[in-house]
């Protein structure tokens, strides 16, 4: 079957006008994904379950294990929810499901979403398609690894702090964290929920486009989302014209930035200078220094009290004990790896008589400064650009040992999520041979002009984004 | 900023999670270590700041009062590791 359609290249757009057209059916796109995921995901284990076509009438797409599908497993990554088959579908499956798509399968995550490279799986890692000693990036490193390899013409993720964004860079793919608010989180595996956005990944930024006009809009099963401001517009100016661009002096400086990054990064920026962009630097004194502590305090304490659904009672893993308290504990010993203890352990210190105030209450407050610094640039710029990620993808087991290393992963991606704004991850060049993506962040609501700048950047550069071992 | 092996194992009862004696002296070392990191926000003088819960300005978002459909109860039993009739059956409470 994989003679019909070649996966490895096809975007979304061009997936869907094959089917439109008539030249594939859905069931034999379907049956060309099913076969390349035979092909090479062994090697890479993006996915943790793959599925048979459903009768869908459009193309394929591929979701993370944390949102939830109706009558298919869904663990996000943890023992504590082997066998746990949903009940109901998310709202976005289901706006996936009613704008035609078919579910290929769901893609591998660490353990509830907390982690930057995929290892923190209970169900084992993914591989970067560019180079399998490497990690995709994570938590979304399972969507990012399909996408990247031709496995899936496009999939959902989630952002906590950098969950799409990252792995997006990582392995060349565009990914975008919507504004907080624009996409419902009913049926999604909480984490950290001031903070929780889905977001799409994909190859080019129309589809990312595309895809965030299936899933975004107000929902009444989840009280945080609004509707859209204006309707998404698919990019088609190859100009950025009066678009006017600020490079953070904060982040620019940071010597976590690996020198190739830095280089992709500065030459991205005279790209978008020569499409017409005005730029200028800008300040934001504190969100770099001090967003990762204060996002180390705010996930923790709201997963903390997210996790404590887990007790073995209503659904999941339970380990037998002598009473209902030793049943809890033990069920949550056993069933949570060590990611999601060290986070629930810390949060709930932050949370705890006597601590308080001096962590979650002063994060919270440090969180304000942080948006009003980002309100305060968006005074100036339409679009704020920084590197995604400070390297490229690096080799399993490099950081698995050290929290805070595998934690400075999103040392650039947490500021503009703690301020709940939009981010586009576009691949802007390659660095040891492996893609660094370029983050544009927009004031709420600013998907549009992500869209519009991602899209003139992608153009223009036109790279090749199929890893070079697969073409 | 240290943690005390005391204070783990408090918070880890406040967590309910039964930590294994390799797992208490690991998280001792990497929850101060993490602590010390995070510690930096008590840095800046915030008096006058007011927290951030939530970076959306939402006011109430209210539905609608009318009945709709609800979960079946064999769907809300249906991935119980433990029921019994109409409910979830857990171990007795002391």
């Amino acid at each position: 079957m994989s003679g019909v359609v070649d996966t490895l290249r096809l975007t979304a757009e061009e997936a869907l006008a094959l089917v439109e057209r008539g030249d594939v059916s859905p069931a034999e796109l379907h049956a060309a994904y099913l076969d390349a995921i035979g092909e090479r995901d062994a090697e890479l284990h993006a996915y943790l379950r793959t599925v048979e076509y459903d009768g869908a009438t459009s193309i394929p797409i591929a979701l993370k294990d944390v949102i939830s599908t109706k009558g298919l497993e869904t663990t996000a990554g943890s023992r504590i929810l082997e066998g746990y088959v949903p009940v109901f579908d998310a709202t976005v499956t289901s706006r996936c499901r009613q704008a035609g798509l078919s579910v290929l399968g769901k893609t591998n995550t660490d353990e509830f979403a907390m982690g930057s490279s995929t290892e923190n799986s209970a169900y084992g890692p993914s591989r970067n398609p560019w180079d399998p000693a490497r990690v995709p990036g994570g938590s979304g490193g399972g969507t990012a690894a399909a996408v990247s390899a031709g496995l899936a013409p496009w999939g959902l993720g989630s952002d906590t702090g950098g969950s799409v964004k990252q792995p997006s860079a990582l392995c060349g793919n565009v990914g975008l964290r919507p504004t907080y608010g624009t996409v419902s989180r009913y049926g999604i595996v909480a984490f950290a929920s001031s903070l929780d956005q889905v977001g799409p990944v994909a190859k080019t930024v129309r589809d990312v486009a595309l895809l965030y006009r299936i899933v975004s809009g107000r929902d009444p099963a989840d009280s945080t989302t609004v509707e859209l401001s204006e309707p998404v517009e698919l990019p088609t100016s190859e100009r950025l014209d009066g678009l006017r661009v600020g490079v953070p002096r904060q982040a620019v400086a940071l010597e976590a930035i690996e020198p190739g990054v830095r280089a992709a990064f500065h030459s991205s920026l005279a790209l978008l200078g020569e499409l017409g962009a005005e730029l200028d630097e800008c300040d934001l004194p504190l969100s770099f220094d001090y967003g990762m502590p204060c996002y180390y305090l705010i996930a923790p304490a709201e997963a903390s009290s997210n996790l404590a659904r887990y007790d073995g009672v209503r659904y999941g893993r339970r380990s037998d004990g002598a009473t209902y308290r030793e049943t809890v504990e033990r069920t949550r010993d056993d069933g949570f790896g060590d990611e999601p203890k060290r986070r629930i352990m810390l949060g709930t210190y932050a949370l705890s008589a006597g601590y308080y105030d001096a962590y979650y209450g002063q994060a919270q407050k440090v969180r304000t400064l942080l948006v009003r610094e980002h309100a305060a640039a968006f005074e100036r710029f339409d679009v704020l650009a920084t590197p995604t990620s400070p390297t490229v993808a690096f080799p399993l087991g490099d950081k698995a040992a050290d929290p805070l290393a595998m934690y400075a992963c999103d040392l650039l991606t947490i500021p503009s999520c703690l301020a709940g704004l939009p981010g586009l991850s576009v691949p802007c060049g390659f660095s040891e041979g492996l893609p660094v993506g370029l983050q544009l962040v927009g004031p709420q609501f600013g998907e549009n002009a992500l869209f519009r700048a991602g899209h003139a950047v992608e153009r223009a550069l036109e790279l090749d984004l199929v890893p070079e071992r697969l073409r | 900023m240290s943690i005390s092996r005391e204070q783990v194992l408090h918070v880890a009862k406040l967590a309910r999670l039964e930590l294994r004696d390799d797992e208490v002296e690991r998280l001792t070392g990497e929850l101060g270590a993490i602590l010390d990191a995070v510690s930096k926000v008590s840095e800046l003088d915030l008096a006058d700041v007011p927290p951030t819960s939530h970076p959306l300005e939402l006011v109430n978002s209210l539905a609608e009062d009318v009945p709709h459909e609800s979960l079946p109860v064999d769907d809300a039993l249906r991935n119980a590791p433990s029921t019994e009739g109409n409910l979830f059956r857990v171990p007795p409470t002391s």
